[in-house]
């Protein structure tokens, strides 16, 4: 018995220190590299990926690191402990459940962002209006109803009474847009800003504003580090806001 | 003495931290249920038809797996040819594959625009994607290389002279592999059986990207975890102890082979 209670005490603090010391390494405090890790939508992706090497390029010796999930994910990652700096969430809704303690500061939306379907290129289930969604024979593919995408897709659609004929509930916005990218899917309902980043690889058919929904995109800092909240504030920037409004979104 | 009984610390302390890697998650999933709310989380209306639908693909891939695995086993036990070495390195790669690779890859094959599918839809008018069909496609992939090399272990075990034997009484090949090959190795069709289920029943990344996602149709037990962990966190628990409970039982059917 006594064996035994030594050898759990003994795993107990190997675990301590080996196990748990791989995923700590506080961000920020190393004295030369300044790291800021970002948690974000993933609708944010190649706008926060531009607009972290902008910040890289203008400061030398930072280093931005991005990590991108549907908002309900980002939360969930930092609830349980994640080490991040920063968090840009999409829509307020996701922002509800995150830990109160962990917040530093308050929160300021970066950006906004409406619904829109995207279609393959060549449109195969010649997808025209919300309404068609409905249509028994086409493929729709939605977000996750926790992830915010699927939240405002299935109010825009209950707004305009339509019951699309979905065959799958994805984990996020890029990957319900990658179902339509590879031709599986006829139709799904992602950002405004996905359509525009996907370029030609997805055709964009508009939803009407009486059942669109806005979102806005609330930053939340985490830690006090001052290269976080220099980077906050180069989010917030001329600079900043034209890589957002160039790849869809609408900014304050 | 005292250099004896350090080298047996050095022994026994990782051998400790092995077993806390292995059993702290497990304990901490029993000690994080809500134990009395279980009934009621395992009626979320996601979680039976997800067991549900994990248990007809399962069961389906197993039937798949024996009908084609078994002879393909079979085949590479006793063939000679120089090819079948690498034949059985192909064989292998799923196993050794990232599932969502595995995904991506049937997509490519399988999916509307896909090598093979493309053709389907045109032909027969069958898409795959999204569909019971695709779980099932999406676990045979990464069961069979299980089913194949367990079985294939127990046939080389198997004395040639019995082949010979039988041949030489006038069976023939179809009629051996039947009445002398497949009952001698039974126990290794088991154990391969209970492998290729096992696995396929805890297959998530090549049937999210293969099948997608939609509960009663392409939501197998461990997508169903995946997305209750946001909505549901203790529903998602609850499932995962009931796919624990069926993960021990397959243990424990294998404890002839495995646990002595």
């Amino acid at each position: 018995m006594g064996r035994v209670a030594a050898g759990v005490a003994a795993l107990a603090l190997a675990l301590g220190v080996a196990g748990c010391s791989a995923a700590g390494g506080t961000p920020g405090n190393g004295p030369t590299r300044h790291t800021v890790v970002v948690l974000a939508a993933s609708s944010l992706t190649e706008s926060l990926t531009a607009i972290a090497k902008d910040f890289e390029a203008a400061h030398p010796g930072t280093d931005v690191q991005l990590s991108f999930a549907a908002s309900s994910t980002v939360v969930t990652q930092v609830n349980q402990g994640a080490p991040a700096d920063l968090i840009a969430l999409a829509g307020t809704s996701a922002a509800g459940r995150l830990d109160a303690k962990r917040i530093v500061g308050g929160s300021r939306s970066v950006a906004s962002n409406t619904l829109e379907i995207a279609t393959p290129p060549g449109n195969p289930g010649k997808v025209n209006a919300i309404t068609d969604l409905s249509r028994a024979t086409l493929k729709v593919v939605l977000c996750v109803a926790t992830a915010p995408c699927g939240e405002a897709a299935a109010k825009a659609l209950s707004a305009a009474g339509v019951v699309a004929h979905v065959v799958s509930y994805e984990n996020d916005v890029k990957a319900t847009l990658a179902k339509v990218q590879l031709g599986e899917a006829d139709a799904a309902i992602v950002y405004h800003s996905d359509v525009v980043s996907a370029g030609g690889r997805v055709r964009g058919v508009q939803i009407p504003a009486s059942v669109n929904q806005t979102l806005d995109y609330p930053l939340i800092r985490l830690t006090d580090d001052p290269t976080t909240a220099e980077f906050a504030t180069f989010l917030l920037s001329d600079q900043s806001r034209r890589r957002l409004r160039d790849n869809g979104f609408q900014t304050p | 003495m005292r250099s004896v009984r350090w080298a047996r610390a050095g022994l026994v302390f990782p051998a400790w931290v092995a077993i806390a890697v292995l059993l702290v998650p497990l304990l901490a999933l029993l000690l994080k249920a809500d134990w009395a709310g279980i009934p009621a989380h395992l009626a979320n209306p996601t979680v039976v038809p997800a067991l549900r639908l994990s248990l007809l693909t399962t069961t389906s891939t197993l039937v798949i797996c024996a009908l084609i695995g078994t002879p393909l086993a079979w085949l590479l036990a006793r063939s000679t040819h120089r090819a079948t070495p690498w034949l059985r390195a192909l064989v292998t790669v799923p196993l050794v594959l990232p599932p969502v690779v595995g995904g991506v890859a049937l997509l490519m094959a399988y999916g509307r625009e896909g090598v093979v599918g493309r053709t389907l839809l045109e032909v027969a008018g069958w898409s795959i994607p999204f569909t019971p069909v695709a779980v099932v496609c999406a676990e045979v992939f990464v069961a069979l290389p299980f089913y194949v090399l367990a079985v294939e272990g127990a046939m080389q075990g198997l004395d040639p002279r019995y082949d010979g034997l039988a041949a030489t009484l006038g069976a023939s090949p179809w009629r051996t592999f039947r009445t002398v090959v497949v009952p001698m190795v039974a126990p290794g069709i088991a154990s391969g059986a209970a492998l290729a289920w096992a696995r396929a029943l805890g297959e998530f990344g090549a049937t999210i990207t293969f099948a997608g996602n939609f509960p009663g149709r392409t939501q197998t037990a461990p997508l169903a975890v995946y997305v209750a962990l946001e909505s549901d966190p203790q529903a998602a628990i609850a499932l995962s102890l009931v796919m624990l409970l069926i993960s021990v039982v397959i243990l424990g059917a294998l404890r002839g082979r495995w646990l002595r």
